[in-house]
């Protein structure tokens, strides 16, 4: 890149950057610092006087204790975490096979069904909620983890087939065949060649597809309604908010509790989940 | 190696008829298909012709109902409420993806040189895509209290205002606010990804061509903007229809309020035929999303089609 001057770079970089960087994470800030913040100082007008946003110097673990005895959050993050993760499974079993079968194999209609799973990537939940909500009733999965585990791999499958079809044909096809040769049959060569070399690319999809179930929040919040079977997103909306009262404290400190699983998990793969996205976009 | 595995076979370790059958590329086809065949179509596709049947009818919680032919989209048509929702769905879409495109470039281009700590920036830049946006959501609502709001009181010490702002309130500013929270979230997925687009552009190019004398704006416009539009087509593509379809911001931030103002169709759709019980009238309003979404997805991969080809 060309660069001029040092006030040039401070001007047209390095400014606009920490300006960037400042907002996007400042809502986290504020999120921390709500949570240890005493009721007291939370519920002081802007206006008044003493208003101190950006510290407090009375931190309370009072919202948190509040969080685990009076509700069920650390139901919510058992059930969340359950819901998460084998519904990421059953995409990733799903996933990696169909993305091989379209990658890899000549069947009649290879390109047809390649196309039909990419539209339904972009089926967005909001557009059958609410006849999926009916189907679910008549198969008895209302209220149960399983509504949701059964549910989100149809827009992680999607997801996972398009990422690793992307990793299959980057495979060059004489490692298969050179596992023909030796003797191996068709499937053992997937099993035993392809597939292991393919697990970068299992991993992307694999912590793609669990941040994006973590997340997923109007599916959990029509299929499910006893307040122990909910995961943590509804439950902080719904349990959280009494009519107009909402119990700030508590609120923040549930959205942070709730952040952390997906933000360890990203933390420890970032490269692959950039690669990931990045992938899913170059298609 | 060769030789002893050939002779492995050949000494006839008889496979399974089943596992033959494996062989044939159709067949193994069918078997690797099958799983995902089996939940998309119970839990996509039998739920669109549920859903169309749905909107057809006048089931109520609790009430099967009967065909009744348009009458469900006969009366949105009359409702006012359901053509606000179709305007703020546009309005919405078109402001945050011009916003997020343009600051999500800017971004990348500003996170496309080498600089100290640029792998920290990055991971960090990320986390509002990240973090749940119901939660993150919450966050905002809480900085948009009125109230309490730490952005009035910023205001306020800047000299920007006199009095409370009722950021959330206020149906004139209520759905500015949802979109400012939408660009937000939207930012830091263009920027990563355009910026893997722009990693792929051979810097040599930019380097030429200011050796011949182009200012920085041409040469943004003659060589980064046309090697990058496949990719920004397709970033667009996702985030145009996520948002068009949103509905966690909304529901958090105001859940359609004040007075229906910020409603999309995803939120009104919510309230009728969850919040009332009007199954078949709420499907109705899900099901008026599609055929605007159809016309986005043709569009769209039409135009990556042309973009690749050429």
């Amino acid at each position: 890149m060309i660069e001029g001057a040092l006030w040039r770079r401070w001007m047209f970089y390095n400014i606009p950057l920490i300006l960037f960087v400042f907002v996007l994470l400042f809502p986290f800030y504020w999120m921390i610092v709500t949570s240890f913040r005493p009721d007291g100082e939370l519920y002081r007008p802007w206006n008044a006087v003493n208003y101190m946003p950006f510290w407090t110097n009375k931190p309370t673990f009072e919202h948190f204790r509040y969080l685990f005895e009076e509700t069920d959050f650390g139901r919510w993050m058992v059930n969340t975490m359950f819901i998460a993760v084998t519904s990421t499974l059953i995409s990733l079993f799903c996933g990696v096979l169909a993305g091989y079968a379209l990658a890899r194999l000549n069947f009649p209609f290879a390109g047809s069904l390649g196309t039909m799973i990419f539209i339904t990537y972009l089926v967005p939940q909001t557009l059958l909620f609410i006849p999926l909500a009916e189907i679910i009733r008549n198969f008895h999965l209302g209220d149960t983890p399983w509504s949701l585990i059964l549910t989100y791999p149809t827009f992680l499958i999607p997801f996972c087939t398009w990422l690793m079809m992307g990793y299959f044909k980057a495979i060059p096809k004489e490692l298969e065949e050179c596992a023909r040769i030796d003797g191996a049959s068709r499937w053992k060569a997937m099993l035993y060649i392809i597939i292991p070399i393919a697990v970068p690319g299992i991993l992307s999809s694999g912590i793609i597809a669990f941040t994006l179930s973590w997340n997923e929040f109007i599916y959990a919040l029509v299929f499910l309604s006893s307040p122990q079977e909910k995961t943590v997103a509804v439950g902080v909306t719904s349990e959280l908010i009494r009519g107009d009262v909402f119990f700030w404290g508590s609120l923040m400190a549930g959205a942070l509790l709730g952040s952390v699983p997906v933000a360890i998990v990203y933390s420890f793969f970032v490269e692959h989940y950039v690669s990931g996205l990045t992938g899913s976009v170059k298609g | 190696m060769t030789a002893t595995a050939v002779h492995d076979v050949a000494a006839g370790r008889r496979p399974a008829v089943r596992l033959r059958k494996l062989e044939d590329e159709r067949w193994l086809a069918l078997a690797l298909l099958s799983p995902t065949a089996v939940l998309l179509g119970l839990f996509i596709a039998y739920p669109f012709v549920e859903g169309v049947l749905l909107a057809l009818s006048d089931a109520r919680v609790g009430d099967p109902g009967h065909f009744v032919g348009l009458a469900n989209f006969a009366k949105l048509w009359d409702d006012n409420i359901f053509w606000t929702s179709v305007w703020n769905t546009f309005w919405y879409t078109g402001v945050t993806t011009v916003f997020k495109l343009g600051l999500g470039l800017w971004l990348a281009m500003l996170l496309n040189r080498h600089f100290r700590g640029k792998a920290l920036v990055r991971a960090f830049i990320l986390l509002p895509f990240i973090i749940p946006t119901v939660l993150s959501t919450f966050a905002w609502k809480w900085m948009f209290d009125p109230t309490f709001s730490v952005i009035n009181w910023t205001l306020f010490n800047l000299g920007f205002i006199t009095q409370r702002i009722n950021w959330l309130g206020d149906p004139s500013l209520a759905m500015s606010s949802i979109i400012v929270v939408n660009i937000w979230r939207g930012v830091p997925f263009f920027a990563i990804s355009l910026l893997a687009g722009l990693q792929t552009i051979s810097p040599e190019l930019n380097e030429a061509a200011a050796i011949d004398g182009a200012r920085p704006w041409a040469r943004f416009w003659l060589i980064t903007w046309p090697l990058l539009l496949p990719v920004t087509m397709v970033v667009m593509l996702f985030s145009v229809i996520q948002t068009f379809a949103d509905f966690q911001l909304v529901y958090v931030m105001t859940g359609g309020g004040p007075a229906n103002a910020t409603h999309l169709f995803a939120t009104y759709a919510y309230q009728i035929g969850i919040g009332t019980g009007l199954l078949s009238q709420g499907a109705a309003v899900s099901l008026a999303m599609f055929p605007f979404l159809f016309v986005i997805v043709v569009i769209q991969l039409l135009y990556i089609r042309r973009v690749e080809v050429r």
